[in-house]
């Protein structure tokens, strides 16, 4: 056999595409499911904690700054491992999937938390003097004046971690959640043909080439201006 | 409360696995002496030629950037390892690691780099150009110092998305810092030497992510 066709039949054997297509499939739609749920609550609770901190409670706000240096100084996979070994032995039992899902939405929201924070810092002191000269409270102007500019500033490095953070799901595979990466290397032990791992190349590419597409246009549309 | 303390800060477990721990710490250092510079260079080679002005130098160039962006880094570095060798090439734990955090990092490094370099106005070009300067001294002398300086947030915090990138070497079973702790918890049955781990990351990251926010402040002010 020549080398190219040793190549072919080692990574794009059609035969083996075609017996594990389902279970990539499955896991596709384990890590949809999960990255969907990561970053609706992973944003959101990031939001809630930016406009927490901007009532500048300081015992509050020492508490959140804990948090997101924590969350954002330690590798996930540690964070994965902690709670997933740990929390049993405490009598907490979550499966596997949920422990993916609260890790990550933990992190994002940590991430989250210090961008729309730059943002809502990042507007005027007098947007704030001026909106409550019109007669708007504190929670008016931050939601009709304040935060509708300062979200505008976070979308480009919101969307860009907000990526990386989903592109974590792939860490499931360590504790058993049954997503592409966990699928692509069940399939390989099984079928002895690194074929999977290339099919779950393609899905994750399939999957995330067109947002990272999608963040490289939002940040040239957000550039900085030339001097 | 007591069997928190029992399984998350035994200090008598932490005692015992220190010395694993502190070899697996020295194998971290050793990953990530290897892999930001790599990563350092590398970005910078992807981000000139990303930025080349002959088109079929920029697009495949653009286009690699953007499929080791979109792959997860541990999905590469299992095809590394574990799939390549089914074309005859067998690489070590390490040399996986350096390869696969290579083509990762060099991707995103580029992109800073290029954010950066973007940033610079033509009229520094033409300025340089015009005092004599050839165009790699205009990049070296002119050029990348500015653009260097004006992406020096985004470089510190990739760098520390570098290192906790290490911890996924654990999966390829090179025995650096998390592996160790996992080891050790796997042995003893109990958390603490996960949460002595982390403690040494935090100690570790803790003050340059710190840093990083007061840097991006600065630029924003």
């Amino acid at each position: 056999m020549d080398a190219w066709s040793r190549f072919t039949d080692a990574f794009f054997k059609l035969s083996v595409m075609e017996r594990y297509l389902p279970a990539i499939l499955k896991g596709v739609v384990v890590t949809i499911e999960i990255a969907a749920a990561v970053v609706v609550t992973g944003i959101l609770l990031g939001l809630a904690l930016a406009i927490v901190r901007s009532f500048r409670v300081i015992a509050l706000n020492a508490l959140i700054v804990i948090f997101v240096d924590m969350l954002r100084a330690l590798p996930p996979l540690v964070l994965l491992l902690l709670v997933y070994f740990g929390l049993p032995n405490v009598g907490i039992n979550m499966p596997s999937f949920a422990v993916l899902w609260l890790v990550l939405a933990l992190v994002l929201a940590a991430f989250a938390e210090e961008i729309f924070w730059a943002g809502i810092l990042s507007i005027p002191k007098g947007q704030w003097e001026a909106a409550r000269s019109t007669g708007l409270g504190f929670l008016g102007t931050l939601a009709y004046v304040v935060l509708p500019q300062a979200i505008r500033l976070t979308v480009p490095p919101l969307t860009n971690r907000t990526i990386a953070i989903t592109k974590n799901t792939a860490l499931g595979t360590v504790i058993g959640v049954g997503e592409i990466l966990n699928q692509a290397t069940s399939a390989e032990s099984f079928s002895g043909n690194a074929t999977p791992l290339m099919m779950g190349a393609v899905a994750y590419l399939i999957l995330f080439v067109p947002v990272v597409v999608l963040g490289r246009f939002l940040e040239t549309r957000f550039a900085w201006r030339r001097i | 409360m007591d069997a928190i303390v029992q399984q998350f800060f035994n200090i008598g477990i932490m005692a015992q696995a220190l010395p694993l721990i502190l070899s697996g710490l020295k194998q971290t250092a050793i990953i990530c002496l290897i892999v930001i510079p790599l990563g350092l260079v590398g970005g910078l080679v992807f981000a000139l030629l990303s930025l080349a002005p002959l088109r079929i130098v920029r697009w495949p160039m653009v286009v690699t950037i953007d499929v080791f962006r979109s792959i997860p880094p541990l999905v590469l570095l299992i095809f590394v390892y574990a799939g390549l060798p089914f074309a005859g090439v067998r690489l070590s734990p390490l040399s996986a690691v350096a390869l696969a955090f290579f083509l990762n990092t060099s991707s995103y490094y580029g992109e800073i780099y290029r954010a950066g370099i973007e940033s610079i106005g033509l009229g520094q070009w033409d300025a340089a150009r015009s005092t004599g300067l050839r165009t790699h001294q205009t990049l070296s002398y002119v050029v990348l110092p500015q653009a260097v300086r004006n992406v020096l947030p985004d470089l510190v915090s990739n760098t520390v998305e570098v290192v906790k990138l290490t911890s996924i070497a654990s999966v390829v079973a090179l025995p650096e810092l998390l592996y160790s702790a996992d080891m050790a918890r796997s042995v003893t049955f109990n958390s603490s030497p996960i949460v002595l781990a982390a403690a040494i990351y935090l100690a570790v990251l803790w003050p340059v992510v710190r840093l990083i926010s007061r840097l991006e402040r600065h630029i924003a002010a």
